[in-house]
């Protein structure tokens, strides 16, 4: 066993990851609430890769970007898709789940399905059922061999680089938003009691709505830096990522938001390893029979606490 | 207790029917609670009592009549506008936030709030009354012994200031001892200026405080009056207070 190739597939690993975890958190902070699976999530992920090339297509540029329009033009588009993806998340929840709010647990995941359907037939249309082409606006260098002239197969990149810069403060700014803020607390006890944070004061259709917008935001900012980073995508992108984030989620715990985190990593880097041994077509198989395992013999996961309310 | 004629009551339920789906739970509740005094709801299992509070509290909405709370109908008003208005409440079973520390717990109580300088002040309050929340704020609500949960419940009501705080069984489950704490809080709350809404199983304790009282039997109203009354009348004593 060669450690450079395995510790190559590691830094592979902990990129999947990031951008993983990200989307796995919007399942978990939902599921977290409203005790359901949102299945269009996938597709938030989608529509963050989608819209953010329309508008940089709009734009018009010349790539590879310098850094300087790196910080400048994409970290607003950047910000302007995680508006965007959050909207569309706030709005189907309105549409898809909320007039389910108090129906049999059955009706809004039927309806989750549905408008997953939904807008992977939409994106169809505005893309086109084939590859898509998301042009390398953030230029590909190898940081250890061409910059620093080490002699290694390990492959670390700019784009690498990117990818960690923009998820991982991320993923810190929503856990201090979620343990320090106001509203971040009345999330915390919203998922734990409804009905008892209502008597809080807490207008409980408000925190469901920030909770899809947030997780929205997650997801579409995770859409962006996969199109910088992987250069390609599919309208149906969304429903493979949804999977393994999916996975990802209830591995670490449904629900707990340090657990999607930990998921997401640890399929990330299921992933790579597998693809060193296995032919990447397998990955998908991979992530199921992970899924099934942590099912049946682990279903609260890595972190979920067994739920110990006191009578 | 003073009745000013003119002023209107704090808390007014005029006729109020309440239903779980098809189950006709309220069936005509009318009672009045005045500023400054404690108001207690006695009544056997089932009677409404935890319906009641729910219907003031905008959790349950009445099919049929109102809720009146200081001359404005509420009756439609969601919970948490409800808490804006000034009424808080300890609910049946305590409701703790299991996985939020006891501090967290007691700021969700103040939630609609923005005085920090008042939460500040109401916090110390709270620690004074309950030390032993001050010792445990850092540990999770969940960890918490039953006794300890409903220190926090009353402590989590009292963060938000409330005008009238609605107390549903606070002596439930604890033992004795702890049981003649939480009444005498309840006095202390309320000459420390709170009118209070009692729910009790413990109807003599809840006499024994209380200024006037209720006797609720399967959604209606059976008695009302002085709690010094009630808890001579023979029918209270029969049904509640264990007597032959
Ligand atoms: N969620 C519910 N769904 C259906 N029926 C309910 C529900 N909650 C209460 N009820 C019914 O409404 C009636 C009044 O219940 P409530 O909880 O108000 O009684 P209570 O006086 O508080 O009793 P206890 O002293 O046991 O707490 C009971 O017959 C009860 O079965
Ligand atoms: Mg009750």
């Amino acid at each position: 066993m060669n450690v450079e190739l395995l510790v190559n597939q590691l830094v592979i690993g902990i990129t999947i990851g990031s951008y993983l975890a990200l989307i796995a958190l919007g399942y978990t902070m939902v599921y977290g609430i409203l005790e359901l699976i949102n299945f269009a999530h996938g597709d938030i992920f989608a529509f963050g890769f989608l819209f953010s090339l329309t508008v940089l297509q709009f734009l018009n540029l010349e790539y590879p970007l310098s850094v300087p329009q790196i910080i400048s033009i994409l970290g607003p588009v950047m910000v302007l898709t995680m508006l965007a993806a959050g909207l569309l998340n706030v709005f189907i929840d309105r549409v898809a789940y909320r007039p389910l709010r108090n129906a049999p647990r059955l009706a809004p995941l039927i309806t989750a399905v549905g408008a997953s359907f939904a807008l992977e037939n939409l994106f169809a249309i505005w893309k086109g059922p084939s590859q898509i082409f998301y042009p390398p606006y953030v230029p590909r260098v190898d940081i250890l061999r061409e910059w620093l002239g080490i002699d290694t197969i390990i492959g670390f990149s700019t784009t690498d680089l990117m990818l960690l810069i923009v998820t991982i403060p991320l993923m810190i700014l929503l856990s201090v938003f979620v343990r320090r803020t106001k509203l971040g607390k009345a999330m915390r006890a919203t998922a734990q009691d409804r009905e008892a944070a209502a008597m809080m004061g807490i207008n409980v259709e408000r925190v469901i709505m920030s909770t899809f917008f947030i997780g929205g935001a997650l997801a579409g900012a995770a859409g962006m830096v996969f199109g910088l980073y992987l250069n390609t995508g599919r309208y149906l992108m969304g429903f493979e990522a949804g999977l393994m984030a999916f996975t990802a989620a209830v591995l670490g715990g449904i629900g707990n938001i340090a657990g999607a985190v930990l998921g997401g990593y640890f399929i990330g880097i299921f992933k790579a390893l597998s693809d060193l041994y296995l032919p990447s077509e397998w990955t998908r198989a991979v992530v199921f029979a992970i899924l099934v395992l942590v099912l049946v013999f682990r279903p609260a996961g890595l972190l979920g606490q067994a739920t110990q309310e006191k009578v | 207790m003073a009745h000013n004629g003119t002023r209107e009551h704090m808390l007014e339920l005029r006729n109020v029917h309440s239903y779980y789906g098809a189950i006709h739970a309220l069936k005509g509740i009318s009672l009045t609670v005045d500023r400054g005094e404690i108001v207690t709801l006695i009544g056997s299992n089932g009677a409404g009592k935890t319906t009641t509070i729910r219907t003031i509290s905008g959790i349950l909405h009445p099919r049929e009549g109102q809720v009146i709370l200081e001359g404005r109908d509420i009756s439609r008003t969601p919970a948490y506008d409800i808490v804006k208005l000034g009424v808080a409440q300890s609910p049946e079973g305590r409701r703790i936030f299991p996985r939020l520390t006891v501090l967290e717990n007691l700021e969700m109580g103040a939630y609609t709030r923005n005085d920090p300088q008042g939460i500040a002040e109401d916090l110390e309050r709270v620690f004074e009354l309950f030390p032993r929340l001050k010792e445990r704020r850092n540990q999770q609500g969940g960890t918490l012994s039953g006794g300890e949960q409903q220190m926090l419940a009353i402590g989590r009501a009292l963060m938000a200031r409330p005008k009238l705080l609605l107390l549903d069984e606070p002596s439930m489950g604890l033992a004795p001892v702890l049981v003649e704490t939480i009444f005498e809080t309840i006095v202390e709350i309320n000459e420390q200026g709170t009118t209070i809404l009692l729910v009790e199983q413990n109807a003599l304790m809840a006499l024994e405080v209380a200024h006037r009282g209720y006797v609720l039997q399967t959604g209606q109203i059976v008695l009302e009056g002085a709690a010094k009354d009630l808890a001579a009348s023979e029918m209270v004593r029969k049904a509640y207070l264990g007597e032959e």
